[in-house]
């Protein structure tokens, strides 16, 4: 039978969790107040105990004496008009980690007699609502029906799978007209050049491919997996392209070499030289889709699988730090305008946010670094990109290679439905009876489990256990497995996969995206060994086939051969893309403005707009300081919440080094010219590495291109822009990109309407800097000292924050000048290498009025500067273009007046001026051009505007 | 000098045992870490060392309450080892999760026998948090690893850290740090006291003074660079979290 546990808090108790709720429904504009929520965790147990034992698993294992109550409720709860109780519980299918650490310590205790176990909510909320309130709240702020519903009393059972009969499944391409094999290419996600080319390896062999087969291909020539968009052919307004990445961003690598690449767009992260005995590898991924429609979930594999790659790189690396980039709609979205079945954008970031946190907190890596930008067009596609830094010893920063005869080690979590041909599958499955539920496939990350492969990999990799290793990500085994035995060959036993559950077919085992697995080439006579490795750490390794010299990827359930495909045809057999693109430059309105007597009210909505408030609610949920490392944290200043520019660890105790990193994206620049966007968002995090103290000396960068549809040809016209700007700006600042990702057609059809994303790169950055200790903060340091605005500015409006006020886009967004930009960063790294940089910031959204609030209120101190003196680089008469412009390549610095000559000297030949002086005051004061005020606020008031927003 | 050796238990999802360790080998100790299994088939045993650390972590995901599982597990197996170590006069560190764990088996305050007298629960923020606060030490506490303290600045990152028992049990507690302003004094409110703890109670000792536990992360400040505000020059205004590891080590030698 099924039993129950419910465990709530004493009503002495208060609970966070109920008043978050109850204030998420204040937020929802439905009920001003009057709401009270208690939860109630249910723990449902399928088994025989007896009531000892149920009293032992509930106070020994799940009641908190000291706060908490459990009774053995039978559930049957009865509505009153201002009492109402709604149950949550996870779909069938969906894996919860909960569950598995529940069966494991009731076994712990003893007890044998626990079959299954399921969790739920019990949510009590008092107040009087109407049905229809009640279900806006349950629709809204409890249920996501992808994962979960609402249940009105305990099951009697759970369901069971049905157990799976072995079927060969072939797939009729030899017979097929062409409409339906064009159908069939659709099926698997193959394009008509690609399903007429595996058609005719096909036809050579006399037989049709299994389903298995079919699937690894779709899986191996997928977007995600050969990038076939930016390795296609392109005719580009009269230019022929080639194969745009080749020509482009790994142009620029090849043609720069330095000597500290190690391994470039070769492994799942790009790997730089950290000093001489360790390396660094990078990675960032995105994963938009999931997120969209289950965003704690989708957000927290996210992070598990970008750290899994960075495991998987070389020998496999130690993750020592997280990024993470966020697009959004804006929290303040309008919820009529919402399309059906799209989440609100506060509960995609407030789920995101907690998805990204729980994982990362629970892996102990610290979260250093990221961006949260928002924008109407991330509604229905929000991006998540999710980075991960590894170390490693240098002497294993290179793919292992495999010998015909070792096995192929499968480790980590157990597979499942999880994830099999996207989250779709999932959401069609819910109008079904809940037999058919136990079909959906959506998981819930398993921190925890990824923890322990990691911690088991670490020791077998310094034993040398394994001579490869990669991780099971995107198309599963199916994508892990083929790329691996590439050059050698390989055979399968899908039937010794472990699995979750029974009722797997053979191809679902082989594409299924279950997490936390990885997979290992392993020498037979370290089998045992390896195994016992990751025992000791609590995760499970398995045999699953052993690795061959025929060049064939051979796969078996039990005597049955279900794939037998060629090497050679699966990696080399796709077919090149012809594409055409171009590109016609939008013109956009231009607003008028009529100077105004001062920007202070302008100012102070800049500081509250979205995209430029405080990001603290959402930083300090992240661990920064685990490891030890952090030098720069996110947050910085007189009391610890100004806006770092970059952030520094000092990833090893014995060792000087410090490592920066930065990210760069200007999404808004991308509608007026995706070139000088890419260029821009380049530029932008070189900025903060040397804001921080660092120099161009070893600097390598990532691009994640995450674009609308590629199936036009203005858009594809932009990507070829922006990655010639990645080329161009590559060799210019002599950073070459080590690795990069792309996620294509992000766009939403609703009603006939296709809504694009806006066009997005994201370029993150990592720095080796020789000694952490040279590290600033962009927060002042003391009244007296100079304030130098370095860098010209031009008046460069298109994109900014101040026209985004206005309600414009305008035409003429930032360029770069690379080469005057390249001396000045040189330079004044120079300058902070000698010392005689106080503070340093660089200018970015919303210009030098946005940076020298931040630099003041950061710092607790004034500042009077004038506009007179500013660097220009042509002639400008107006205050607000002067005090908004975006234009790159600009920095405002604290120098002591003492260092005055010293500073100047080092910085000679570039534009600089001294524009003001921090002041012992409260106050910001700008001079305008004819000698008036135009911004006087004290810092206390730019801070709270600055905060307010974000203050969740 | 004596070598000072020091265990650090791990279990799945504790994640804080390097940074513990350096800590403890910067004050001079040599440290190992065991798994919980490995000290259950005497692969480790808690009589070769002298100090016994608890790290930081999210034991099994903190999936049934931060520490539950692993203070169920500790209680299952390793009971008879435990009570003897202490009585013998070895010391137990327990830190954030490692505090949790050690409170939900009931080791703090102690005695054992009691069972669980006291609680850390749900931060009133709702949420968890890294933040730094100023811890400041309780002069009349027997507290081994807190002699000599006055203030330390420290990093606190927890959902559960709020200290909750029956006030009876509160009265008798032995507090071995307090939340507190930058000036050591108590009551200073959100943030100082990040969770809400009872009392500003940060750590807690037993009657011996030889078991200690505290939410706060001390080995995540033993360097200068790890103070949040190094790069305004004020990294020496509050004291380096290494003298909690320090006292540990000198008080094993003094013996």
């Amino acid at each position: 039978m099924i039993y129950n546990i419910e465990v709530g808090l004493k009503d002495s108790q208060p609970d966070p969790r109920g008043t978050g709720i109850a204030n998420s429904i204040v937020d929802l504009g439905i009920q001003s107040g009057g709401i009270a929520v208690s939860v109630n965790d249910c723990y449902w147990l399928e088994g025989t105990l007896t009531s000892e034992e149920l009293v032992r698993i509930a106070s020994e294992l799940l009641v908190d004496p000291i706060t908490q109550f459990y009774s053995f409720s039978t559930l049957q709860t009865t509505d009153t008009p201002d009492m109402h109780n709604v149950i949550v519980t996870y779909n069938p299918g969906v894996a919860d980690p909960v569950e598995e650490t529940l069966l494991q310590a009731i076994s712990g205790m003893g007890i044998t007699t626990v079959s299954a176990a399921k969790t739920a909510q019990h949510y009590v909320i008092k107040g009087l609502l109407c049905q229809e309130k009640l279900d806006i709240i349950t629709s809204r702020l409890l249920v996501n029906p992808i994962i979960q519903r609402v249940v009105k009393e305990l099951p009697k059972v759970f369901p069971q799978n049905p157990r799976y009969q072995f079927q060969l499944k072939l797939v009729d391409i030899l017979s097929a007209d062409e409409e339906n094999l064009l159908q069939i290419g659709r099926d698997y996600t193959l394009n008509k050049d690609e399903i007429l080319a595996i058609r005719s390896h096909f036809v050579s062999l006399g037989r049709n491919p299994t389903d298995a087969e079919m699937e690894t291909l779709g899986q191996t020539w997928s977007e995600h997996c050969v990038h076939k968009t930016f390795k296609a052919h392109f005719e580009f307004e009269g230019q022929e392209i080639g194969n745009l990445l080749k020509n482009t961003i790994m142009q620029a690598t090849k043609e720069l070499s330095p000597d500290w690449c190690l391994s470039v767009f070769r492994d799942n992260a790009g790997v730089i030289a950290f000093d001489q005995n360790w390396a660094v590898c990078f990675k960032v991924e995105t994963h938009n889709h999931p997120s969209a429609i289950e965003p704690y979930g989708g957000a927290a594999t996210g992070v598990g699988g970008v750290v899994r790659d960075v495991m998987g790189t070389g020998m496999g690396a130690k993750p020592i730090a997280n990024t993470d980039v966020f697009c959004f709609g804006p929290p303040d979205y309008d919820f009529e305008r919402l399309p059906p079945g799209v989440l609100h954008p506060r509960r995609i970031f407030k789920g995101v946010r907690a998805g990204v946190a729980d994982y990362g907190n629970r892996l102990g890596i610290p979260t250093l670094n990221g961006a949260i930008l928002f924008d109407e067009r991330y509604t229905t596609n929000p991006l998540i990109f999710c980075g991960t830094i590894g170390l490693m010893p240098r002497d294993m920063s290179q793919m292992g290679q495999q010998s015909p005869g070792d096995k192929v080690v499968l480790v980590g979590g157990r597979t499942g439905r999880d994830g099999i041909h996207g989250v779709t599958f999932a959401s069609e499955q819910l109008t079904r009876d809940s037999t058919d539920l136990s079909f959906t496939s959506v998981q819930i990350g398993n921190a925890i489990m990824e923890k322990k492969v990691l911690d088991g990999q670490l020791k077998a990799r310094d034993k040398k256990l394994y001579s490869r290793i990669t991780d099971c990500g995107g198309g599963g085994l199916s994508s892990a497995v083929g790329e691996m035995a590439q050059e050698t060959g390989v055979k399968i036993y899908l039937d010794k996969v472990p699995l979750k559950y029974a009722g797997l077919s053979y191809s679902e085992i082989w594409i299924s995206e279950s997490q936390e697995r990885m997979l290992l080439a392993v020498p037979p006579a370290n089998v045992d060994e390896l195994i016992c490795t990751f025992a000791e750490e609590g995760a499970e390794a398995t045999v699953i086939g052993e690795f061959t010299d025929d060049r064939k990827l051979t796969l078996c359930y039990n005597e049955n051969v279900v794939c037998d495909l060629d090497m050679q045809f699966l990696h080399g057999g796709i077919p090149q893309m012809n594409l055409v693109a171009s590109w016609q430059k939008a013109i956009h309105p231009e607003p008028q403005i009529t100077p105004l007597n001062d920007y202070n009210e302008m100012l102070l909505q800049i500081l509250s707009a979205w995209n430029v408030c405080s990001k603290e609610w959402v930083i300090r949920q992240y661990d920064h300081e685990v490891q030890g490392s952090s030098v720069l944290k996110p947050l910085v200043g007189a009391q610890e919440d100004g806006p770092g520019d970059a952030a520094i660890i000092r990833p090893l105790a014995d060792s000087a080094c410090g490592l920066i990193i930065s990210n760069g994206i200007n999404t808004r620049y991308g509608d007026i010219d995706p070139y000088w966007m890419a260029a821009s968002a380049i530029d932008e995090a070189l900025r903060q590495i040397i804001a921080v103290g660092g120099s161009l000396e070893k600097v390598a960068l990532l691009d994640n291109f995450c674009w609308g549809s590629v199936k036009e040809s203005q858009s594809l016209g932009a990507l070829i822009l922006a990655t010639q700007a990645c080329h161009d700006l590559s060799l210019a600042y002599k950073a070459p990109f080590i690795s990069g990702k792309d996620s294509l057609n992000n766009e939403y059809e609703h009603n006939g309407k296709r809504i694009s994303i806006p066009h997005t790169l994201l370029i993150s950055a990592i720095s080796v800097m020789p000694e952490a200790t040279k590290a600033i903060s962009m927060d002042f340091k003391e009244a007296g000292n100079l304030i130098y605005v370095l860098g010209n500015t031009f008046a460069e409006l298109g994109g900014s924050e101040y026209y985004a006020q206005l309600g414009y886009i305008g035409n003429r967004s930032p360029i770069v000048n690379a080469e005057s930009s390249h001396k000045l960063m040189c330079d004044l790294s120079k300058a902070t290498a000698q010392g005689l940089v106080c503070a340093c910031h660089d200018l970015s959204d919303g210009g030098l009025a946005v940076a020298l609030s931040e630099m003041a209120f950061a710092g607790g101190l004034g500042a009077k500067v004038t506009l007179r003196t500013l660097p220009l680089g042509e002639d400008i008469q107006q205050d607000d273009i002067l005090l908004f412009s975006e234009s790159n390549s600009r920095f405002l610095v604290e120098v002591d007046p003492r260092k005055l000559e010293e500073f100047e000297n080092v910085l000679y030949d570039n534009a600089f001026a001294v524009i003001g002086e921090v002041t012992a005051t409260d106050m910001l004061e700008i001079e305008g051009l004819q000698g008036n005020l135009v911004v006087s606020i004290p810092i206390q008031k730019l801070k709270e505007s600055w905060q307010k927003p974000l203050r969740w | 000098m004596s070598i000072v050796k020091v265990l650090l238990l791990r279990a799945p999802g504790i994640n804080r045992e390097e940074e513990t360790a350096i800590a403890f080998e910067q004050a001079g100790a040599v440290t190992q870490f065991a798994t919980i299994n490995q000290v259950a088939r005497a692969d480790f045993r808690f009589r070769d060392y002298q100090v016994l650390v608890f790290p930081g972590g999210f034991a099994y995901g903190d999936n049934l309450g931060a520490g539950r599982v692993l203070s169920n597990e500790l209680n299952l197996k390793l009971k008879d080892e435990i009570a003897p170590f202490i009585s013998n006069g070895g010391l137990v560190l327990g830190i954030c999760n490692g505090f949790q764990t050690l409170v939900k088996a009931g080791i703090l305050p102690g005695p054992t026998s009691n069972g669980q007298s006291v609680t850390l629960t749900n931060n009133d923020s709702g949420r968890f948090e890294c933040r730094w606060v100023y811890l400041t030490a309780n002069p009349n506490s027997k507290c081994v690893f807190t002699r000599n303290i006055e203030t330390i600045y420290v990093p606190v990152a927890h959902g559960e850290g709020k200290l909750v028992a029956p006030p009876e049990v509160v009265e008798k507690l032995d507090v071995a740090l307090y939340y507190t302003d930058m000036k050591g004094r108590r009551q200073a409110g959100y943030p100082f006291n990040p969770n809400g703890s009872v009392n500003d109670i940060a750590g807690i000792t037993d009657e011996s003074g030889r078991v200690f536990g505290l939410m706060p992360h001390p080995e995540d400040h033993i360097y200068n660079t790890h103070h949040p505000r190094w790069t305004r020059g004020e990294a020496q205004i509050s004291g380096l979290g290494s003298a909690i590891y320090h006292n540990a080590v000198n008080w094993v030698r003094s013996l």
